[in-house]
């Protein structure tokens, strides 16, 4: 009996990947960043970043396509680095952040590319409107951390169409790029 | 009361009716402003204007209550409930007016840049104490003001009601 129940734990463990990094991850939103890009004039560009968010992602190296990732914003904390622009912008005029106060990322595909990146389809909901959109994403690395915990990054990039998202578009700040910067610890 | 039948002093009077007229005209440019375009030329200009004119109003007030301080007011005119109710009003006027000044600076201030006054000077910014406090002092802003003017509009109408009604001195004391 004994003999059965090694052979059998042997056996299961041998089954898994030698590199366990396939998990469950809280992104660490101390090493995460949601930062957005949009036209300004045409002639140049904002930058800025949601300072609160959290989310939560699956990945196994080995089995890429079942990774899963939801992001949540809180878009109150929008920061452009000048406060009467933040207000402005989380005003009624734009991402009107009062009555829309949370932007959601779920993924519902995730596909390895040829060139070895990620490509994540998923709904994005914003502005009160949930609408399919696709992430080019990158995992970077991951690993054991020095304290203790283990870790996986990733880095993403899209760009969301305001009008998909029924917000009023004028002069050629039509779009925003999202970049986007997650780190998660193991759960 | 021989008081009640003298004036307030020119300067205090001059204070007065420079406050009264930049009240309104802030209040409108304000209310105005918060509606431009992005693309309105004025987009920049109105805050700009607005916001100077403020804080040279704040320091006109800050000597208005010095004024106050060290000069004498005539007496209220009317019933005791009259002249408690106005003596309220005359008070609130002035903490409601206070916090308009220290919240405009809050929204302008919150990522710690200064105020520029005209291309003039700047005064300096202090940076953020509460979290989200543009949103919050703007807030604060627009229900004061509103507040403000409302109580500006019935201090009007109380001074207006005692000159054709009571025909007594109150308004006069003010001209």
């Amino acid at each position: 009996m004994k003999k059965v129940l090694l052979a059998s734990t042997l056996a299961a463990s041998m089954a898994l990947p030698m590199d366990a990094v396939a998990a469950d991850y809280n992104v660490d939103t101390t090493h995460a960043f949601v930062n957005f890009k949009v036209s300004h004039l045409g002639y140049s560009f904002i930058q800025g970043r949601f300072n609160k968010f959290d989310g939560q992602f699956s990945y196994d190296e080995n089995n890429v396509e079942a990774s899963t990732v939801t992001v949540n914003v809180d878009t109150t904390s929008l920061d452009s680095n000048h406060a009467e622009r933040d207000k402005h912008l989380k005003g009624s005029k734009y991402i009107n952040a009062d009555k829309y106060s949370t932007a959601k990322f779920v993924s519902t595909k995730v596909t390895k590319k040829a060139d070895g990146g990620l490509s994540v389809a998923g709904d994005m909901t914003f502005y009160g409107v949930t609408k399919p959109i696709v992430v080019d994403a990158n995992f970077i690395g991951g690993g054991k951390d020095p304290w203790g915990g283990t870790r996986a990054g990733f880095e993403g990039t899209t760009r969301l169409e305001l009008a998909d998202f029924g917000m009023k578009v004028k002069g050629p700040s039509s779009y925003v790029d999202l970049d986007i910067v997650l780190e998660g610890i193991k759960k | 009361m021989t008081e009640s039948k003298i004036g307030y002093n020119k300067i205090a009077k001059s204070l007065h009716w420079i406050s009264a007229i930049t009240i309104i005209g802030l209040f409108a440019a304000g209310f105005w402003m918060v509606g431009l375009d992005y693309y309105s030329e004025w987009y920049t200009t109105a805050p700009h204007w607005h916001k100077s004119v403020g804080i040279m109003l704040f320091i006109l007030s800050l000597f208005r209550l010095f004024w106050k301080f060290i000069s004498t007011s005539p007496g209220l005119i009317g019933s005791q409930f009259e002249k408690k109710a106005a003596a309220a009003a005359h008070h609130l006027l002035y903490v409601l007016l206070f916090t308009l000044f220290i919240s405009g600076y809050l929204i302008s201030t919150a990522d710690g840049r200064g105020i520029e006054i005209f291309n003039w000077f700047t005064v300096p910014g202090l940076g953020s104490f509460i979290e989200n406090q543009e949103d919050l002092a703007g807030l604060v802003h627009e229900y004061v003001a509103y507040t403000l003017i409302g109580l500006a509009s019935l201090h009007a109408l109380a001074a207006l009601k005692h000159h054709f009604i009571n025909k007594d001195n109150t308004l006069k004391k003010m001209l």
